[in-house]
């Protein structure tokens, strides 16, 4: 039982994280890209990144949560 | 102690009545004592004359901080910046101290053992305030109500109603709908959000400093600090977004 909650957490997080890993990936090379084609726009383009990194890691937290209470719970 | 300590509520120290008395409450109580220190050193600063005005000796490190943050924040706000900087700072500086607070030594390890029907048990004296479901859940809830309130006061009560209940055609009943369950959804991802980054960086120092004690939870320490500003700013750069947008006239 202990073993089967292991592995419950592990493939909670790992699989919770694939998504938003490439989301995030997605959302910097867009930025990246739109700086480069606008460096004077770069200050606005970061806090727009940041705000939309948020929410797509958000996602990864819910994930963490959910591994961490099958962990600790 | 053999074995690592993680625990995902935070404990009571003591009980005041029926009322337990947390170690993350206990925490947020000097967080505030820290915030009400600075906050009187500066009103309480002495005012000079330069050039016939009138100039507060304010802390430059103070004086940084909030002109830094006031000219981030302006682009977004705009004119209301006036009227709602002193919310979204206040929750800039809790957020910010409450997560530096958790990552000081001593915050953790210093503790007491207390007995109870399952053996020995180790209680933390203090835990980061943020690392308790509670107090972001709370935090949270002011953000979303204030956003309400701010609305209702800029379209006016009906205005405000008809955005989540509209039987003019289909589709805005059922956008309507949907903005309901987003405003119940922006609480838990609020919360959720600060809680599990900040949970999670306290998790991780712990596992690192049991596996490689010494030099190893350094750069760890570096990527806590990072964590926490950016989750203070993302908390309130969010909610100065969802306060434009549901302040908006359609």
């Amino acid at each position: 039982m202990e073993g089967l909650k292991d592995i419950a957490t592990a493939i909670a997080i790992a699989v919770g994280a694939i998504g938003p890993a490439l989301g995030i990936g997605m959302i910097g090379k867009g930025a990246l890209e739109a700086v480069g084609r606008n460096p004077e726009a770069a200050n606005e383009v970061r806090t727009l990144m940041i705000l939309a990194v948020a929410f797509a890691e958000a996602v990864a937290i819910y994930a963490l949560v959910v591994a961490l209470i099958i962990k600790f719970v | 102690m053999s074995s690592l300590h993680i625990s995902i509520a935070a404990e009571p120290v003591f009980h005041i009545g029926d009322f337990a008395v947390t170690n993350s409450l206990l925490t947020t109580f000097v967080v505030m004592l820290l915030l009400f220190l600075i906050a009187a050193s500066v009103s309480l600063a002495p005012v000079t004359t330069v050039g016939g005005k009138k100039i507060k000796k304010v802390p430059a490190l103070v004086e940084m901080f909030v002109g830094g943050f006031y000219n981030f924040l302006s682009p977004i706000l705009g004119k209301r910046i006036e009227s709602l900087f002193p919310l979204l700072m206040t929750f800039f500086l809790f957020i910010i101290i409450g997560n530096w607070i958790g990552l000081l030594p001593g915050v953790g390890p210093i503790g007491f053992t207390e007995h109870t029907e399952h053996g020995e048990l180790f209680v933390p004296l203090f835990r980061g305030p943020n690392a308790d479901l509670s107090t972001t859940l709370a935090l949270a809830l002011v953000s979303v109500i204030a956003t309400q309130f701010l609305s209702i006061k800029a379209l006016g009560a009906a205005g405000y109603i008809s955005k989540f209940i509209n039987f003019k055609n289909p589709i805005n009943f059922f956008v309507g709908i949907l903005e309901l369950v987003g405003e119940i959804a922006k609480v838990l991802s609020f919360s959720f959000r600060l809680f599990g980054n900040i949970f999670a960086g306290e998790v991780l120092l712990i596992v690192i400093s049991f596996l490689v004690p010494i030099i190893m939870p350094i750069p760890f320490l570096g990527l806590e600090i990072f964590v926490g500003f950016i989750q203070a700013l993302v908390f309130t750069m969010l909610t100065s977004v969802f306060i434009v947008v549901a302040t908006e006239h359609h």
